[in-house]
Formats: structure tokens, C-alpha cells, sequence
């Protein structure tokens, strides 16, 4: 690349900053690439297809029994009816926490993740030590993400190795049972729809907020 | 392939060390927006599919593939791609000068921006299959010990192991056959697995690791 670079920092670009820039530049010469259409894509993921949404879909089924038992059932015509689908999303699995059972997600072989309900995933999730731990160290695991099950508790891992995509359903904290969807759903964060942790508890909200 | 990226209970790799939730940015550079796009945006094009796209990521020299960060891997699956698929040469890709524009039919097919919001809707993956399912929910089955040498999705950890068949999904697309171009379906289903079956008996009694498993994997176990 000769054109000339305009820096904050005194750090040169990397070699790989380079490398894209010029396999872009050498793609929209071609005319293979309009960049205006990667601007969108990234700002759709960056703005709208994010866990926000999948928060909606847990806060619903906190809230609504029937739907519960449909996103259970049919979780990707359940999540579909709030208006959330598409890539990496075309055929959804709900799984349920209870006292007893806490389900975990991971791909261990790539990054696979439902983008349509959590947007793209954190780096953790895409990273070696979680894809290959998650599946035979899942204890140790969730305790660094501070999650420590009772000994009976079971834990349930599922590996993304197909095109079905994993939603986990966190349990309803206590202390909520008055509390309308919008409020529900801040209490749901991404991980906890991961698995690698519960969902925050109406104290846990109060202390982040203070 | 026996590849490096099939990390399922490899050693050494330390803790997760996760970036807290709430100040992780979706991206973390620039770059990696842009490949990002670039891999979504030629994706559309048509001229390889999912699986062929984790294929190439996967082909890469195993070093290579633990030492790259995440859209390093997607950066260097996507040049492979297009030089194998005739898209750019290598000359091009040395040099980052153009030798001349792309076939006429592929650039009536870029995908611009009027075309994003199609391109965010899903592509389904599953496809009928004329045969009937082979196995049944609460059924024993043993995944084969496969090694294929191209793209399979049977993780190497369940190989030789004995699950229950607790889901069964229809036809999906084969990813062995996908990824090269053969656009087959074969019966998916979810086999359940005792960790100790897996891991040996110093494993978690009270875990399972549930994995979803094309029939071509499984094989019926007493």
C-alpha cells in the first residue's frame, strides 16, 4: 500500500492492517466489493443483532408460560414471532436451566453462535481455552466465570458441530415476580444465555447501577 | 481433517480469561470489521459455501491456525478461497494491483447495499432426505472412529464413544460432501454423551455434552 496513512499515534500500521486495506482496495478494484455494503453489514451487527434480543426472547418467556413452552418446543418459530431471524439463526434450540440442570453452549470446532438473538460472539467464546475446556473441564470453566453449581447440580454441554444454534435459557431470578418484560430483560445478559453464567438477581442490578 | 482446530479437550491452552461482558466491543479493531465484511460480502457471490469456508480456515498450517487471532483465521481462509477459486491470483494478492476487472457475470452479482438486508436472512440447512432415519430417540450408537483427511464436523473427541440419540432433526446439508461441492442431505441428530465416556472415569459424573451428529458418523451400538 503507498497511500499515505493519517494517525492519532505515532505507531506505525500493522502488517495486517495492511493486508486488509489492500486486499479491499484490490476487491473494489476488481469490482468484486462495494465497501459502502461492508459499512451496513458491520453496523446492522454493531447496532441491532445483538444480545439485547435474545434478552427479549428470555424476558417473554419468563413472563408468558405458553410462550415458554413454545420457545422450548419451536424455539426458532417462537423467536421469530418478536421479529428475530435470519443468519446463523435458521434453526434454533432453547435450552432451560432449572435448580438442577445448567446447560452450557460452545462450538468446539469453529465459532459457531446464534448471531440473530446475540449478535457475533465474544472473543472468549472463539478462543482456544474455552472450546477446548468447555466440553471436559465445564465445572472448571463456569467456576472463572465465578458460576459454582452445587455439586448435584447437572451440567448439560452442547456442542454447535451442526447448523442448530443454542439459546440458554437462564432461571427467573427471585424477588421478580411483579416485575414487567422491559425490566426482566435487563436482568438477562449475554452470558448467561451462553451458559457460563445465571442471570443477574434484582440485588445483583441494584449493585451494577450504584 | 485432523486439524488444529479441532480443540475439544486439548491441553495447555490456560483460563478462558474473558473480557467482562460489559465493556467488550463487538469489534476490536477496524480490521477485523472490515475482513468481517469482506468475508460476507464475497460469501454472497456464490462461489463457495459455508462449509467450504471453516474448510479453509481449518487448512491451514496448524501452527498457524492456534497462533492467528479469530478474523486473522477468517482472513486467511477468505485469500485462500479466492485464489482457488479463480477470483484473484496470487500475483494479485502479492502485489494489491489489480490485473484486470472480474468476470462480467460475477460483478452483476456484488453484493451492494440495497442487497444487505437479504443478505442478514437466513440460508436453511435443511433438505430432504429420501431414506428414513436410520436410528431412533433412546437408541445406543457409537460414533465412528472416521479421519477423513478433508472437512467433517464429527469432533475427534466423540469418535469410538457410546451416546444416546436423544434428538432427531430430518435432513440436513452433509458438511463432508458440502464442502466439496456435493450438495447431499443425510438424517442430523443430537447423541448425548456421559462425560465419563468421554474423559475416562475421573470425569464429572453428573455432565453430558450433548454434540449433534450426522448418520454418516454413527453406527449402532450394543
Amino acid at each position: 500500500m503507498s497511500e499515505p496513512h493519517h494517525h492519532d499515534h505515532t505507531e506505525p500500521p500493522s502488517d495486517l492492517v495492511l493486508r486488509v486495506k489492500a486486499l479491499e482496495s484490490l476487491l473494489v478494484e476488481k469490482g468484486l466489493v462495494d465497501p459502502a455494503a461492508i459499512d451496513q453489514l458491520v453496523e446492522a451487527y454493531e447496532t441491532r443483532i445483538g444480545p439485547r434480543n435474545g434478552a427479549r426472547v428470555v424476558a417473554r418467556a419468563w413472563k408468558d408460560a405458553s410462550f415458554k413452552t413454545w420457545l422450548l418446543d419451536d424455539a426458532t418459530a417462537a423467536i421469530a414471532s418478536l421479529g428475530f431471524g435470519g443468519k446463523q439463526g435458521e434453526h434454533m434450540r432453547a435450552v432451560e436451566n432449572t435448580p438442577t440442570v445448567h446447560n452450557l453452549v460452545v462450538c468446539t470446532l469453529c465459532s459457531c453462535y446464534p448471531w440473530p438473538v446475540l449478535g457475533l460472539p465474544p472473543v472468549w467464546y472463539k478462543s482456544a481455552p474455552y472450546r477446548a475446556r468447555a466440553v471436559a473441564d465445564s465445572r472448571g470453566v463456569l467456576k472463572e466465570f465465578g458460576t459454582e453449581l452445587a455439586d448435584n447440580v447437572e451440567i448439560r454441554v452442547w456442542d454447535s458441530t451442526a447448523e442448530l444454534r443454542y439459546l440458554v435459557l437462564p432461571e427467573r431470578p427471585t424477588g421478580t415476580d411483579d416485575w414487567n418484560e422491559e425490566a426482566l430483560a435487563l436482568l438477562v445478559t449475554r452470558n448467561s444465555m451462553i451458559g457460563v453464567e445465571k442471570a443477574v438477581t434484582p440485588r445483583g442490578i441494584h449493585e451494577r447501577r450504584a | 481433517m485432523n486439524g488444529a482446530h479441532d480443540l475439544g479437550g486439548q491441553h495447555g491452552f490456560g483460563p478462558v480469561n474473558a473480557e467482562p461482558e460489559s465493556q467488550e466491543p463487538v469489534f476490536h479493531a477496524d480490521w477485523e470489521k472490515r475482513v468481517f465484511g469482506l468475508v460476507r460480502v464475497l460469501g454472497s457471490l456464490g462461489m463457495w459455501n459455508g462449509d467450504m469456508s471453516r474448510h479453509a480456515r481449518e487448512r491451514q498450517y496448524p501452527v498457524d491456525y492456534l497462533r492467528h487471532s479469530y478474523y486473522e483465521n477468517w482472513l486467511a481462509g477468505l485469500e485462500k478461497l479466492l485464489v482457488e477459486k479463480g477470483l484473484v491470483t496470487e500475483a494479485e494478492l502479492a502485489s494489491g494491483k489489480s490485473a484486470g476487472p472480474a468476470a462480467e457475470n460475477l460483478c452483476s452479482r456484488v453484493l451492494k447495499v440495497k442487497d444487505v438486508a437479504k443478505a442478514l436472512e437466513g440460508t436453511p440447512a435443511m433438505m430432504p432426505v429420501n431414506t428414513p432415519p436410520r436410528f431412533q430417540l433412546g437408541d445406543r450408537v457409537r460414533a465412528r472412529n472416521n479421519h477423513p483427511a478433508g472437512h467433517t464436523r464429527e469432533p475427534r473427541y466423540v469418535r469410538g464413544r457410546i451416546g444416546v440419540v436423544c434428538g432427531h432433526h430430518g435432513g440436513h446439508i452433509f458438511p463432508d460432501q458440502n464442502a466439496v461441492g456435493n450438495r447431499v442431505a443425510r438424517h442430523l441428530y443430537t447423541v448425548r454423551f456421559e462425560a465419563r465416556e468421554l474423559w475416562g472415569e475421573g470425569a464429572d459424573p453428573r455432565c453430558t455434552v450433548h454434540v449433534d451428529l450426522w448418520e454418516d458418523y454413527l453406527e449402532p451400538a450394543k
